[in-house]
C-alpha cells in the first residue's frame, strides 16, 4: 500500500507522512499539484490524500487530473476550512472528507475503509 | 365601532413613525400624503357636485319662473275672453234690438220697458235703457232716474258713438252714484238721420267674475282704463276709481306677462291684456314671493341634497384616504423592518464568514502542531528511554488534548457558518425532538411543564436539514411555553402517513390564540408579546424553515383550551429541493 499526500503546508504534510511511515504505511508527500502530477508518472499509488484548498490548482481539480491518469484511484480530502462547498465536494466526490486537525488513528481507519470500497 | 375609530385614528397620523433619516423624510410624510389625497379626491368629487347643483338650481329656478309667467299669461288670456264675451253679448243684444224694432216702437215707453225687462231677464245687471235722437236729446228712457229729455250732445261719448257707431264707456258713477258703464250703438234711419240706443250696465257681475277668479298666492285680478284708473274692485289694491300704483303697461294686441319690480313691495308677476274696442285693460297681479314659496321648498331640497352629497363624499374620501395611506404606512413599516432584518442577516452572515476565515487560518497551524506533537509521541513510544517516561508522554498528551480542544472550537465556528446554508443529512426525528427538549429541560422542570413525545416506530431516518428542523421545534416549543401556565402539558406526536410524509403535531393546553390573530400568526412582525420581548419573527421563521424542508404547517386553536400546530414533512425533501433548484435560476 502506497499513499501520496498533497498539501501546501509542508510542515504538516511531511510530518504526517513520517508518522504514517512509522505505522508501516508508505507515504510520499508533495506540496503542490504540479509536483503531484510529476510523481504519479513515476510511481504507483493506491490512494491520494488531497488538501482541498491549495494555491493555483486545488484538490478537487487535481483529483480529476489524477483520476484520468490512474483510473479507480481512491481519494480522501483534507481541509482546514469546512465550507459548505468543501463539504459537498467531500461528500459527493471523495471517499472521505476529513477536517484538520486530524486524528491519526481515524485517518488510518478511513484509509483502510477507502481501500476496501 | 372599534374599527371605525381605528379608521379615523390611523397610526400614521397619531404617534406613527414618520420615516427615518433626513434624506428620505419627505417621502414618508404620511400626513401630507393623506392631506393631498383627501384634498384632491374631495375637490374632484365635490366640484362637479357643486357645478351640477348650481346648474340644477338655475334651471329649476328658470323653469319655475317661466311656468309662473306662462300660467299668469294663460289666466289673463282666459279672463280676457270672458270679459270680451261679457261685453260682446251685451253689444249684440243692443244690435239685435235696433234691428228688430222700429224707431217708433223703441221710443214707445211700454215697448222699451218690455225690452229692458227682457234684457234684465237675459243678462241681469242692466239698470236702464234710453233712446237718444241725433240732436243728443234722450227721447225715451226707462230706468230708476229721471233722465228723459236730458241732452247728451256735448258729452264725449255721444261724439264717439256718432263717429264709430258703437261705444263702451269707462266705468263711472254718473248721476246714480253707483259704478256702471254704458254701451251705446247708433242706428241709421232711412231718412239719413240716426238715433242711439244706450244702456247702463252695473259692474257688479264683472266684479264678481274677477273677484271669484282662482288666483291663489295673493293674486289680484282687476280692470283699469288707459289712464290707470281702477274700473273694478281689486282684492289688495286701491278702491275703484283710484289710480293704481303700477304704471299702465304699454299697448300690446297679445296677452303679456312679465316680472315687475316694485321699489317698496318687492317683485310682482304681472299679466295684462287690452280688451279690444273698449278702454279696458285687464290686469292680473301676483306676489312673486308668494308664488315662489313652492320653489323655496325645492331650493331647500336641493340644498339638503347638496349638503348630504358633500357629507357623503367627504366621509367616503376621508375613509378611503385614511385606509389607503394607513396601508401604505403599514407596508412601508414592514418594508423597513424587513430591510433591518435583512441587514441583520447580512451581518450574521458576515460574522459567519469571518469566523470561518479565522477558523481556517488557525486550523492549518493547529494541524501542524497536532502532527508534530503526534510525531514526538510516536518517537517517544518507539524509544526505550522515553516510552517509559510518563511525564514526557503526559506532556505530549496534554498538547494533543489542547489541540483537540482548539479543533473542537474551530469546528464549531465552521459549523455555525455552514448552518447558514442548506445541508441535507439523514435525520432521526425523535432524536432531534429529544435534543430540543433537552435545551428547554431546565425551564420545563422549573415551571413543572410536562412534555410527552410519541413518535411512531415506523418512521424511518430521512434526509432533511437537521439544523432547520431543530430550529422549527425550538420555535414551536418556545411558543408553547409562552402560552402555557405553570403545570401545563405539551404533547408532541408524529405518525407516518401514506405518500411518504410525516404528520407531526405539537399540542399545548395553554391560553389559545384568538380567531382574529390565527390568520396573522405566520406573518412577519405579528406578535402579541411585543412588550415581553417577542419579535414577531419566531413563527414566521418557523413557517419559512418548514417550507425550506419541503413541508407545510397549519394551526388550530381554541381560547382557554389550547393550540395545535400540525406539520407535514416529506421523507424525500432532498429530491424536492434539488428539483426546485433545477427550476429556480440562480
Amino acid at each position: 500500500m502506497r499513499l501520496l499526500l498533497v498539501d501546501d503546508e509542508k510542515e504538516f504534510v511531511s510530518t504526517l507522512a513520517e508518522r504514517l511511515s512509522l505505522r508501516d504505511i508508505e507515504a510520499d508527500w508533495v506540496t503542490s499539484a504540479k509536483e503531484a502530477e510529476k510523481i504519479i508518472e513515476k510511481k504507483h499509488y493506491d490512494l491520494v490524500l488531497l488538501d482541498v484548498k491549495m494555491p493555483q490548482v486545488g484538490g478537487r481539480e487535481l483529483k480529476k487530473i489524477i483520476e484520468k491518469k490512474i483510473p479507480g484511484i481512491k481519494t480522501i480530502y483534507l481541509t482546514g476550512h469546512g465550507s459548505e462547498e468543501d463539504y459537498q465536494a467531500g461528500s459527493a466526490e471523495a471517499e472521505y472528507y476529513l477536517m484538520k486537525p486530524i486524528n491519526i488513528n481515524d485517518l488510518i481507519k478511513k484509509i483502510h475503509d477507502a481501500l476496501k470500497k | 365601532m372599534e374599527k371605525l375609530w381605528k379608521l379615523f385614528k390611523p397610526n400614521f397620523l397619531w404617534g406613527g413613525n414618520q420615516g427615518k433619516g433626513p434624506l428620505y423624510r419627505h417621502m414618508f410624510n404620511y400626513s401630507r400624503l393623506w392631506r393631498s389625497a383627501v384634498m384632491l379626491t374631495a375637490l374632484s368629487a365635490i366640484l362637479p357636485l357643486l357645478a351640477i347643483s348650481w346648474f340644477d338650481y338655475n334651471v329649476t329656478l328658470k323653469a319655475v319662473e317661466s311656468e309662473t309667467l306662462s300660467r299668469t299669461s294663460r289666466t289673463v288670456s282666459n279672463t280676457k275672453r270672458t270679459i270680451s264675451a261679457f261685453l260682446a253679448e251685451r253689444k249684440s243684444a243692443l244690435d239685435f234690438i235696433v234691428h228688430d224694432n222700429r224707431y217708433e216702437d223703441l221710443i214707445n215707453p211700454v215697448r222699451l220697458e218690455i225690452i229692458l225687462e227682457n234684457l234684465r231677464k237675459s243678462f241681469g245687471s242692466i239698470s236702464d235703457i234710453g233712446v237718444i235722437d241725433a240732436s243728443g236729446q234722450q227721447i225715451a228712457y226707462i230706468g230708476p232716474y229721471p233722465l228723459e229729455g236730458k241732452n247728451y250732445s256735448d258729452q264725449d261719448w255721444f261724439k264717439e258713438v256718432v263717429g264709430k257707431g258703437i261705444f263702451v264707456s269707462d266705468v263711472f258713477l254718473g248721476f246714480r252714484n253707483d259704478p256702471h258703464l254704458i254701451i251705446a250703438i247708433s242706428y241709421e234711419l232711412p231718412d239719413g238721420s240716426f238715433y242711439i240706443l244706450r244702456t247702463s250696465i252695473d259692474t257688479d257681475r264683472l266684479n264678481d267674475q274677477l273677484l271669484t277668479l282662482e288666483l291663489g298666492a295673493q293674486g289680484n285680478a282687476f280692470i283699469i282704463n288707459t289712464e290707470g284708473v281702477l274700473q273694478t274692485q281689486a282684492r289688495y289694491h286701491e278702491k275703484v276709481f283710484e289710480k293704481i300704483a303700477i304704471p299702465v303697461p304699454e299697448y300690446s294686441p297679445k296677452t303679456e306677462a312679465f316680472e315687475y319690480q316694485d321699489p317698496y313691495e318687492g317683485a310682482y308677476i304681472l299679466g295684462y291684456a287690452y280688451i279690444p274696442d273698449t278702454p279696458f285693460i285687464l290686469m292680473i297681479v301676483k306676489n312673486k314671493k308668494e308664488i315662489m314659496k313652492s320653489w323655496n321648498k325645492t331650493r331647500f331640497e336641493i340644498l339638503i341634497f347638496l349638503s348630504i352629497g358633500i357629507f357623503v363624499v367627504l366621509f367616503g374620501v376621508i375613509g378611503f384616504a385614511t385606509f389607503f395611506v394607513n396601508n401604505i404606512y403599514i407596508a412601508d413599516q414592514r418594508r423597513i423592518k424587513t430591510l433591518h432584518q435583512v441587514e441583520y442577516s447580512n451581518k450574521l452572515a458576515s460574522i459567519g464568514r469571518l469566523a470561518a476565515g479565522v477558523a481556517h487560518e488557525i486550523n492549518n497551524p493547529l494541524a501542524i502542531i497536532n502532527e508534530k506533537s503526534g510525531l514526538i509521541k510516536d518517537i517517544f513510544q518507539l524509544s526505550e528511554t522515553y516510552s517509559k517516561d510518563e511525564k514526557l508522554i503526559g506532556l505530549v498528551d496534554s498538547i494533543h488534548a489542547s489541540v483537540a480542544r482548539c479543533g473542537a472550537i474551530t469546528k464549531q465556528l465552521l459549523s455555525f457558518a455552514r448552518h447558514m446554508d442548506f445541508s441535507f443529512q439523514p435525520v432521526d426525528l425523535e432524536k432531534i425532538i429529544r435534543e430540543v427538549i433537552g435545551f428547554l429541560g431546565r425551564e420545563a422542570e422549573y415551571r413543572n411543564i410536562k412534555i410527552s413525545v410519541n413518535v411512531s416506530d415506523d418512521i424511518p431516518q430521512f434526509e432533511s436539514d437537521r439544523g432547520k428542523l431543530q430550529q422549527v421545534f425550538l420555535n414551536l416549543l418556545n411558543n408553547a411555553f409562552a402560552a402555557l401556565s405553570d403545570g401545563g402539558t405539551i404533547n408532541i406526536s408524529a405518525i407516518l402517513m401514506r405518500n411518504e410524509r410525516i404528520r407531526i403535531t405539537v399540542e399545548d393546553n395553554g391560553c389559545g390564540i384568538p380567531e382574529k390573530d390565527l390568520k396573522k400568526i405566520f406573518e412577519p412582525f405579528f406578535s402579541t408579546r411585543t412588550k415581553v420581548g417577542g419579535t414577531g419573527l419566531g413563527l414566521s421563521i418557523t413557517y419559512s424553515l418548514i417550507q425550506e424542508v419541503g413541508g407545510t404547517v397549519d394551526v388550530n386553536s381554541t381560547i382557554d383550551v389550547g393550540t395545535r400546530f400540525i406539520m407535514i414533512l416529506p421523507l424525500n425533501a432532498k429530491s424536492i429541493k434539488e428539483k426546485d433548484n433545477a427550476i429556480t435560476p440562480r
